[in-house]
């Protein structure tokens, strides 16, 4: 099968006026439809400079980036994010929900840019948060009146809501406590069963673990696990 | 991003908000609100003067004394013409003018400030002293008692007729001004009658109605101690003659008064359509001067406008990183700060004519003033308003367009 993600000999280097700072010096992996992986890295690692770049959020200096069959290394930042809305979903650290506005509007915004019909809005958002476990009762709340682990299933079901083609979890478990967020990991490995790609960036081994393989990163350089021999 | 989630998404933000929502708008509200008053106050007078001129009769021509050129630089001319030059209008003028063709009524009056009391006020107002036949010249209609009767001008009658403002002023509310006297410099007068309140109002100018007339022989003896007489009011028999009645009456009093030159003359005769175009010209600056005095609210309203969404750019930084990376295109950012802008000044306009021409209304049925809001001045603020909100709106929406999404994913 093709690879849904496939990233060869990227390497971002950020520049300024005084000197250059390499972030990645040259990473390949390739990440198949329906995988859970995780990608571990000390902080400092380049982790987040790859996971910003695999989310579409920056570009390389150079390389090629693939996913889902296009080719986004080259694309202007409109195409960009077109492809962020199509087929990425984004879950972070701090869930990053909108104060004020109830559950289900929080999941409704990303369909207002990916032009999803007004009357099949609601229904998607419904399917999205029942597919994280949050039933009706939360619905209609606040986002902020909810628990740390509620949010970030908020923010899942944000995620999902565009059916995307990769889940990209940036530390997801980082500020929730331990059992909150073992109930997140499983929420992602229920995800998986489903069929659904997922990426997790994590610099704790047992968050890694819950994944099938991890990619371990250190100095901007994949150390083991990219897989990208394989398809080489 | 559909119009249909713009509307959407600037109502959640702004509902979401909205004590300081209110307090951004607060701006352009007394802006709009001052725009709207002031040009109504403009246009008000404009329309009052407008009335005036329709009341006046476009058949009046008004003889002043003093010259038309000559007023400028020092007094009239005196030497070289031995006795004959005059100076100012005489009771000769008056009936001079009466023997001319095409002329229908004349009369004679002097004005002058004076303080007139009364045992409970002093106020210092116009006095009008009317010669004979100056009710059927201005058409002068009492409310109460009678006018000044050319019997009272002719015995140097001390009575008065007041105009409905100087009635206010100076008698308590309730009490019959008829028979009461009042003092004029200090000369007992009996009030005789009330002038119906002038059609025209008050004007930003002045008020028609804060006014005494005495017949003008008393005024020559008892207040001026002489017989000046500074307006002649003419009544042609009808507008078509009004140019020939104007040169005949020019003529006539230059050679009476042993004038040669036009240029030094020592009276001008106006027509009084021409007087009153001028002033309504006058108005007319003076509504767009006040205009742009309240626009300058307008402008310091947009800057608040700025000032906030500056402040919401920078509080929502991590909800802008949100949107761009869930897909939020640049143009998406822009058109929804754009929009939340515009919408608060529009918001803010609305409210801003409702307050100003509520006020309007208010100050026109109290009678201290006429005020005309038109359709042009309204539809005007909503202009303005929408385009205050795209010119200081339009940076700060720039400004969390072009935000790195990874930058302000990190903002705390």
């Amino acid at each position: 099968m093709a690879p849904i993600l496939e990233v060869k000999d990227l390497i971002k280097i950020y520049s300024t006026a005084a000197d250059e700072t390499p972030a990645l010096g040259g990473v390949s992996l390739a990440i198949e439809p329906g995988e859970f992986v995780a990608i571990m890295g000390p902080s400092g690692s380049g982790k987040s400079t790859l996971m910003n770049i695999l989310g579409c959020l920056d570009t390389p200096t150079t390389g090629t980036y693939t996913l889902d069959g296009v080719d986004v290394s080259g694309l202007d930042d409109d195409q960009l994010a077109e492809i962020r809305a199509h087929r990425i979903g984004f879950v972070f650290q701090s869930f990053n929900l909108l104060p004020r506005t109830t559950v289900i509007r929080n999941v409704i915004v990303p369909m207002i840019y990916t032009k999803v019909p007004v009357k099949d809005r609601e229904r998607r958002a419904q399917e999205a948060l029942l597919a994280v476990g949050l039933d009706e009762t939360r619905w209609y709340h606040r986002s902020n009146e909810l628990s740390g682990g509620q949010m970030q299933r908020v923010a899942i079901a944000r995620a999902l809501v565009n059916d995307p083609a990769i889940i990209l979890a940036d530390e997801p478990t980082g500020n929730l406590d331990t059992k909150t967020g073992e109930i997140i990991l499983e929420t992602f490995k229920k995800l998986q069963a489903q069929g659904r790609t997922i990426v997790l960036i994590t610099h704790e081994a047992s968050v890694a673990g819950h994944a099938e393989r991890t990619i371990h990163i250190r100095d901007g350089l994949i150390i083991d696990g990219s897989h990208a021999e394989a398809v080489a | 991003m559909s119009l249909y989630d713009l509307f959407n998404e600037t109502l959640l933000s702004l509902t979401g908000n909205k004590v300081r929502s209110f307090l951004t708008i607060l701006g352009i509200v007394v802006g709009i609100a001052s725009v709207i008053l002031m040009v109504s106050i403009g246009q008000g007078s404009q329309a009052s003067i407008t009335k005036s001129i329709e009341a006046a009769g476009s058949n009046l021509l008004l003889v002043q004394s003093g010259g038309r050129s000559s007023g400028a630089f020092g007094g009239p001319p005196g030497g070289g013409g031995g006795g004959s030059s005059s100076t100012g209008l005489s009771q000769s003028d008056v009936d001079l003018i009466k023997t001319l063709p095409g002329v229908s009524v004349v009369a004679a009056s002097n004005s002058s400030r004076y303080d007139v009391s009364t045992p409970g006020a002093s106020v210092s107002m116009t006095v009008n002293g009317v010669g004979e036949d100056y009710e059927q010249v201005k058409s002068i209609e009492t409310s109460v008692g009678v006018f000044i009767s050319n019997d009272d001008i002719s015995n140097n009658a001390k009575v008065c007729v007041l105009g409905t403002t100087a009635v206010s002023d100076l008698f308590a509310s309730g009490t019959d001004p008829l028979g009461q006297q009042v003092r004029i410099n200090g000369i007992l007068f009996t009030v005789v009658g009330v002038k119906t309140a002038s059609s025209t109002g008050a004007t930003m100018f002045n008020n028609a109605d804060e006014i005494v007339y005495i017949p003008l022989s008393t005024m020559q003896r008892y207040l001026l101690g002489s017989d000046s007489i500074s307006v002649i009011n003419v009544e042609a028999q009808s507008s078509d003659v009004m140019d020939t009645v104007q040169t005949e009456i020019t003529d006539t009093l230059m050679a009476a008064h042993g004038i040669t030159d036009s240029t030094e003359a020592d009276f001008s005769v106006t027509n009084q359509a021409t007087v009153l175009s001028t002033a309504s010209t006058i108005t007319g600056t003076f509504t767009l001067l006040l205009a742009a005095i309240a626009g300058i609210s307008l402008v310091v309203g947009g800057i608040g406008i700025m000032n906030m969404m500056l402040t919401t750019v920078t509080e929502r930084t991590r909800e802008i990183g949100l949107r761009k990376a869930i897909g939020a295109r640049p143009a998406d950012i822009t058109s929804q700060f754009l929009a939340e802008a515009i919408t608060l000044c529009l918001l803010g306009g609305v409210i801003g004519i409702g307050i100003g021409w509520g006020v309007a209304a208010v100050i026109d049925s109290l009678g201290v003033m006429t005020t005309v809001v038109s359709a042009q001045s309204v539809a005007l603020a909503v202009g303005v308003c929408a385009g205050i909100g795209v010119v200081f709106g339009y940076y700060p929406a720039r400004r969390a367009a072009k935000l790195d999404p990874i930058e302000a994913l990190r903002y705390q």
